[in-house]
């Protein structure tokens, strides 16, 4: 008990240091750091159009409308996409509750585009870890190619190109996966130079 | 597996035996009390501090004290962050207005903090104010890694001296440690994080307008919401240490499979570095400290001779994919090219991740007691996810928690030395040291306390109607979510198969009461070990030393490891997740 009594002293007073330093110095001056040197990531990566945030280029969004390409299932509450509540299924890959949900996905995307049989990309049908995934797999934003291109009366070639321009490669070549950004490629969609090729294209077929 | 995957596993295990060699010396040297440059920034501070707290920074501590000194220092944590999470809506840096955490909720989540377990049973951006996240969580972040690098300094110098009560003062280690090993590692880690995308901001969550309006079902009736809440905060600098310090407690409810918390394939590589860098560097220390760099490299030896076939098996298993998914026309095969997709189970896992850096991250997150994740692992195949509850199981043993996974490493060692004694008849010794009697016992100990926690806890959930209410779900599956919990707390790692909802008094009391004997009843015998060992006379190696250092004790100690953990937890994966693989195959 003596041993114990003799070290209160020194456990206050180092507990009571290493908390402002680790708790509030090392954050407050990382914050101080970023602010100066990377505003832009620190404060969330905002994407701003005319002048209203429309989100965050790390942050995922829900599209369903078929002239957008679709992002990944999402299984946030209450509804899906919902940055506020990060969350992945956590359904085992034997669950009927799991199976289920992807059998729905897989008929929704062959109703969308009936002519296409190309195997349908794993992370198109499953929801992500975070239920915020910004990102498809290249494979994934091709294959709504067709229905998109239909849906906007545009050429699918140039919808291709579109995609493709848009894919970042693996991080410095090797780390991590090939991937596209779902809002960044619907708001390209969405941009009058993209409208005027859409017009073009319509008064070509006319 | 891709010809990518094997070339990223490859430039990591490089990425981390560099650091290793190069940080483990700087490591000694801190804890001899010589940190050279940083010195003399950090000099004064810590000087100023030991004045503060009437502490001689040379003063000798026997075994007991240095243990009364850690259990009342972790005591005192626990306690903060207890009062903190109760009493955070009456505190400022709370921009949301977050009130209380309930009672049993808090008291696991200050348990699991203060012994670097890190399991939570709540969702950061829902629950926790700023303030708790940086006074509390944060806090405990560094001074739990630091009090585990703190009680291996201390029992590499029960092996290191002769005849002596001393060993070093916990004071001079845990604030050394934390000064010149954690602090500069993770602002530099936290910068590089931003830089990468991660927030660090005290203003609150964002708003943004949604392209599309969201429709959805809310107690029958249709809603709509046009609108995105995006939670901010000083996220990189936690995250930061998060990883370094083997914690694993995650700023959002997702942890590192967010995008805010890991928005890249670099800010991934970087993370999962932190995850066993200094668990590495931690055995090369050892190998300075006892003045024998092959004693450090031969452990980093036995650690890598295990994970690097499990990272393998989970990264395989999960390429293969759902079969049953399969059968719906759902694609399977990694692609490269222009139409390049990761292939395999995604369920669960990132795009910018796929499954190479998925099961990588897996195999490392729970070899150390980090237990952050990038994936769900409750989503991954039932072969993927054995690979995490099998590394738990091992015992934290393999690179583990920084501090703790060596110390834990190096008391399977003298079980390895005591078995290879009895095989030849001799006196086992290790580093110039017999081990005894009373080694062994404190041994056994450590090696025997966490099964009990993992499997005793495991076989009253399934009995208990409120343990088994929190299940996600059904089958196989469901009981492999109540092993992985307890393999993870029992084990002070952290990470979940996270459907179960934990947050109910069952897992809580019950789990926290498991962190804390988990850690500290560890502690204890690992002290008790070097306390007696620093007493001993240095024994001359005579011709029936075993060698400590070449491949033949390496391969013995990795047996010792291995069979130790297979015949405790056979039994209980097979009702698990080998019951789930077979059902799966089986289509059914």
């Amino acid at each position: 008990m003596k041993t114990v009594l003799g070290q209160m002293r020194p456990a206050l007073a180092v507990f009571a240091a290493l908390t402002v330093l680790t708790g509030l110095v090392y954050p407050a001056a990382t914050t101080l750091i970023a602010q100066l040197l990377f505003p832009r990531q620190a404060n969330g990566s905002l994407i701003a159009r005319g002048g209203k945030v429309v989100g965050s280029e790390l942050i995922g969004q829900a599209f369903r409308d078929p002239r957008h390409f679709w992002s990944r299932p999402s299984a946030t509450a209450p509804f899906p996409y919902n940055a506020a509540s990060s969350s992945g299924s956590n359904l085992g890959p034997t669950n009927p509750a799991l199976l289920r949900a992807v059998a729905a996905r897989v008929a929704a995307l062959r109703a969308a585009d009936p002519g296409n049989a190309a195997p349908i990309p794993p992370d198109l049908v499953t929801a992500s870890g975070s239920g915020l995934d910004p990102d498809l797999s290249p494979a994934a934003a091709l294959y709504q190619v067709p229905r998109v291109a239909r849906a906007r009366g545009l050429p699918a070639e140039a919808l291709r190109a579109l995609v493709e321009e848009r894919v970042q490669g693996r991080g410095l070549g090797v780390f991590g996966e090939p991937r596209v950004n779902v809002l960044e490629l619907n708001l390209a969609l969405d941009a009058p130079m993209t409208r005027a090729l859409q017009r073009d294209a319509k008064a070509v077929t006319h | 597996m891709t010809e990518n995957a094997l070339l990223q596993y490859a430039l990591y295990f490089a990425a981390l035996i560099g650091f290793a060699a190069a940080y483990g010396p700087y490591m000694a040297r801190v804890y001899d009390g010589r940190p050279g440059r940083l010195g003399r920034v950090f000099g004064p501070l810590e000087r100023s501090l030991y004045r503060l707290a009437g502490v001689d920074p040379d003063a000798a501590m026997t075994w007991k004290t240095y243990a009364a000194a850690a259990l009342l220092f972790n005591l005192l944590g626990t306690l903060a962050v207890y009062a903190l999470e109760r009493l955070q809506g009456l505190l400022p840096l709370n921009p949301a207005g977050l009130g209380a955490v309930g009672a049993h909720s808090a008291f696991n989540t200050a348990a699991s903090f203060a012994t670097n377990t890190n399991w939570q049973d709540y969702a950061g951006e829902t629950t926790m104010s700023y303030l708790t996240q940086m006074l509390g969580l944060t806090v405990q972040n560094f001074v739990s890694a630091a009090s585990g690098m703190a009680v291996l300094a201390a029992f590499i110098r029960g092996l290191r001296r002769r005849e002596s009560e001393n060993l070093g003062s916990f004071w001079a280690d845990l604030v050394r440690g934390t000064l010149y090993i954690l602090l500069p590692l993770s602002g530099a880690l936290a910068l590089f994080l931003v830089w990468q995308g991660v927030p660090q901001t005290f203003g609150p969550a964002a708003k943004a307008a949604l392209v599309e309006t969201v429709r959805y079902d809310d107690g029958g009736k249709t809603v709509s919401t046009a609108e995105q809440t995006i939670p901010l905060g000083p996220v990189a600098s936690q995250v930061a240490i998060k990883q370094l310090g083997t914690n694993g407690g995650g700023y959002y409810n997702v942890n590192s499979a967010h995008p805010f918390e890991n928005p890249s394939p670099l800010s991934d590589f970087a993370e999962l570095w932190a995850i066993l860098a200094l668990a590495a560097a931690c055995c090369v220390m050892f190998g300075v400290m006892v003045v024998d760099r092959r004693q450090g490299w031969a452990v980093v030896a036995a650690m890598t001779v295990i994970l690097v076939p499990m990272i393998l098996f989970c990264a395989h298993g999960e390429q293969q994919g759902n079969p049953l998914m399969s059968k719906m026309g759902v694609g399977r095969l990694a692609v490269e090219g222009p139409a390049a997709t990761s292939g395999g189970n995604m369920e669960g896992k990132e795009v910018r991740f796929g499954v190479a850096d998925s099961a990588l991250w897996a195999a490392a997150t729970t070899a150390a007691s980090n237990g952050s994740v990038n994936a769900m692992h409750d989503s991954f195949t039932p072969l993927g996810g054995l690979v995490p509850i099998f590394m738990m199981q091992l015992g934290e043993v393999v690179y583990g928690g920084v501090g703790s996974g060596l110390y834990g490493m190096l008391v399977f060692v003298i079980v390895a030395v005591f078995i290879a004694g009895l095989m030849v008849g001799r006196t086992p010794e290790y580093l110039g040291k017999k081990i005894e009697a009373f080694e062994m016992k404190m041994a056994a100990l450590v090696v025997l306390l966490p099964p009990i926690l993992v499997l005793a806890p495991t076989a009253l959930a399934v009995v208990s109607a409120q343990a088994k209410a929190s299940l996600a779900n059904p089958g196989a599956h469901g009981f492999s979510e109540i092993l992985y919990a307890f393999s993870s707390m029992g084990n002070n790692n952290g990470s979940a198969f996270a459907g179960l909802s934990a947050a109910v008094p069952f897992y809580d009391v019950l789990g926290g009461l498991v962190m804390l004997v988990s850690r500290y009843w560890i502690m204890i015998p690992v002290l008790a070990i070097a306390g007696s060992l620093a007493r001993k006379k240095a024994a001359p190696p005579g011709e029936g030393t075993l060698p400590t250092h070449g491949p033949l004790f390496v391969a013995l100690l990795v047996s010792v490891v291995l069979i130790v953990g297979a015949l405790t937890f056979v039994p209980a994966l097979a009702l698990g997740p080998v019951a789930e693989h077979l059902m799966m195959i089986g289509g059914r």
